[in-house]
């Protein structure tokens, strides 16, 4: 393991993507990237009483499914990194607290998905864990409930908020395996460019997820044409204008092979998502369920999966704070 | 496009860059949807009054009548579902008022009666409350003087 350029860690020996799992919720059922996922839900209850005790469950039942379908016994995953977006990660906290895994809990908006490989990923190169499990999940109803308003409240969605994706995504990484490997990560820095509005998340995001593409660039000596496809987390559809059109003043031509989650995984003129999907849950139900998948085929031998937050709560808001951005770019390649 | 180096130059592109609500669109359907609303109220006053009430009990049972039914519509999901599609049309009438305390009654709930439902009922209705009944007590304080 060793540091290029000013931000980025390369790999000796990079670690495997051994399984992954994802369960997503009934609107993601409807949407274009539905046949991909383990498991769909009919409602957001599942059963449970409350939509916090849903999402806990969704993400217990995504990690129970990874370990199973990995066939890595529980007491041989050494670590596990996980987050979310309720307060004080109560989803993942309650959700996996019978796992008896050493658990680090992480938060990073809706950039904890990739945030938790970065970090999975030098725990396992560093020799410091054979297996190391990360997973994120995110619920349309608690984080409207939390961020926004009541759900019956009559009220209208302006063309350029995003949809919270009720879901949840896993991943094991081993220190041996066949691949897809974890080769390259590059941690990014905040990025704060002055916007408030957070109706408009993709714009808040956009200038973090272009500074950490421009430092993997410069890092690593790539060109865009270096990957099969580039993937942001959450930018949603006018975010990812905005970096496609940042890249291009910066001579980057990225718009042949970039797309973003939150454009994939609803289809945006049927379901009614406005500039598309967000939240923890989708970047990583549509990596586990479908990039996954696509690698495993080899039918993408090499992408770059940037997951984008929006550092922000509804106290920073309500009191005119502008909203900071994040974004952690890994490079898997098979 | 030129590169962009300041948070004055991202705001402006951002701007450019988002689309607009459609506005005409929104104030038609907001407008058909707040008449319509307020033509049943009057439906209603007609009715009371024609069975012998006076204004003031017709208007207060007019009240009554639009509170219940957006707060049992509400409670069976469809009044956000109007309200969506009405947007003022259906949040300036009193219907509106009602599913602003109802809809969080039913979403804290499962915090429980006392701090869920009771603590939180009024956190999108209570600022109107407070400005509503603020500004009432000005404006009396006005004719109390002047007139």
């Amino acid at each position: 393991m060793k540091r290029i350029g000013k931000q980025t860690i390369c790999f000796d020996n990079p670690p495997t993507i051994l399984e992954t799992a994802s369960i997503v919720g009934p609107k993601e059922a409807d949407g274009p990237m539905a046949e991909y996922f383990d498991q769909t839900l009919s409602d957001e209850f599942w059963g449970e009483k409350t939509w916090e005790k849903a999402e806990s469950k969704i993400i217990k039942e995504t990690v129970n499914r990874v370990i199973t379908k990995s066939g890595i016994p529980a007491n041989k995953i050494d670590y596990c990194f996980a987050g979310d977006l309720l307060n004080q990660c109560i989803s993942s906290s309650f959700g996996l607290r019978e796992l008896n895994i050493p658990l680090f809990g992480i938060f990073g908006a809706c950039s904890t998905f990739v945030e938790g490989m970065c970090l999975g990923s030098v725990f396992v190169e560093g020799g410091g864990a054979n297996y190391v499990l990360c997973a994120t999940s995110s619920h349309f109803c608690s984080a409207e409930k939390q961020f926004r308003f009541p759900l019956e409240l009559g009220n209208q969605r302006p063309p350029t908020s995003q949809w919270t994706v009720t879901g949840s995504g896993a991943v094991i990484l081993a220190k041996s395996g066949e691949g897809p490997y974890i080769t390259n990560i590059t941690p990014g820095a905040i990025v704060d460019l002055g916007i408030k509005d957070g109706n408009n998340m993709g714009a808040a995001m956009a200038p973090a997820a272009f500074n950490t593409l421009m430092a993997h660039f410069q890092d690593t000596g790539r060109k865009p044409s270096y990957y099969d496809a580039i993937i942001t987390g959450d930018l949603g559809h006018i975010g990812k204008d905005i970096l496609i059109d940042m890249a291009e003043s910066k001579g980057y031509n990225i718009r042949a092979n970039y797309n973003d989650c939150g454009v994939l995984i609803f289809d945006k003129n049927k379901q009614d998502t406005h500039a598309g999907g967000s939240g923890c849950a989708c970047i990583g139900t549509v990596f586990s369920g479908y990039f996954f998948k696509m690698l495993k085929e080899k039918r993408y031998r090499r992408i770059l999966l940037m997951a984008t937050g929006a550092l922000m709560n509804s106290t920073s808001s309500q009191q005119g704070e502008t909203i900071p951005g994040i974004a952690h770019a890994i490079s898997i390649e098979i | 496009m030129e590169p962009i180096e300041t948070p004055k130059e991202y705001q402006k592109y951002v701007d450019k860059k988002s689309p607009n609500s459609p506005i005409l669109k929104n104030c038609f359907n907001a407008f058909w949807v707040g008449g319509l609303i307020c033509s049943i109220g009057q439906l209603i006053t007609y009715y009371c009054k024609f069975r012998g009430a006076d204004q003031q009990t017709a208007g207060t049972i007019v009240s009554i009548v639009l509170i219940g039914v957006s707060a049992f519509l509400t409670g069976l999901n469809i009044f956000n579902k109007i309200g969506k599609f009405a947007g003022a049309g259906s949040l300036v009438p009193i219907t509106g008022f009602a599913n602003s305390i109802v809809s969080p009654a039913m979403e804290y709930k499962s915090e429980g009666y006392v701090m869920g439902v009771g603590g939180k009922m009024f956190t999108v209705a209570g600022p109107v409350l407070v400005f509503g009944i603020s500004t009432s007590i000005i404006v009396g304080l006005i004719a109390l003087i002047f007139i």
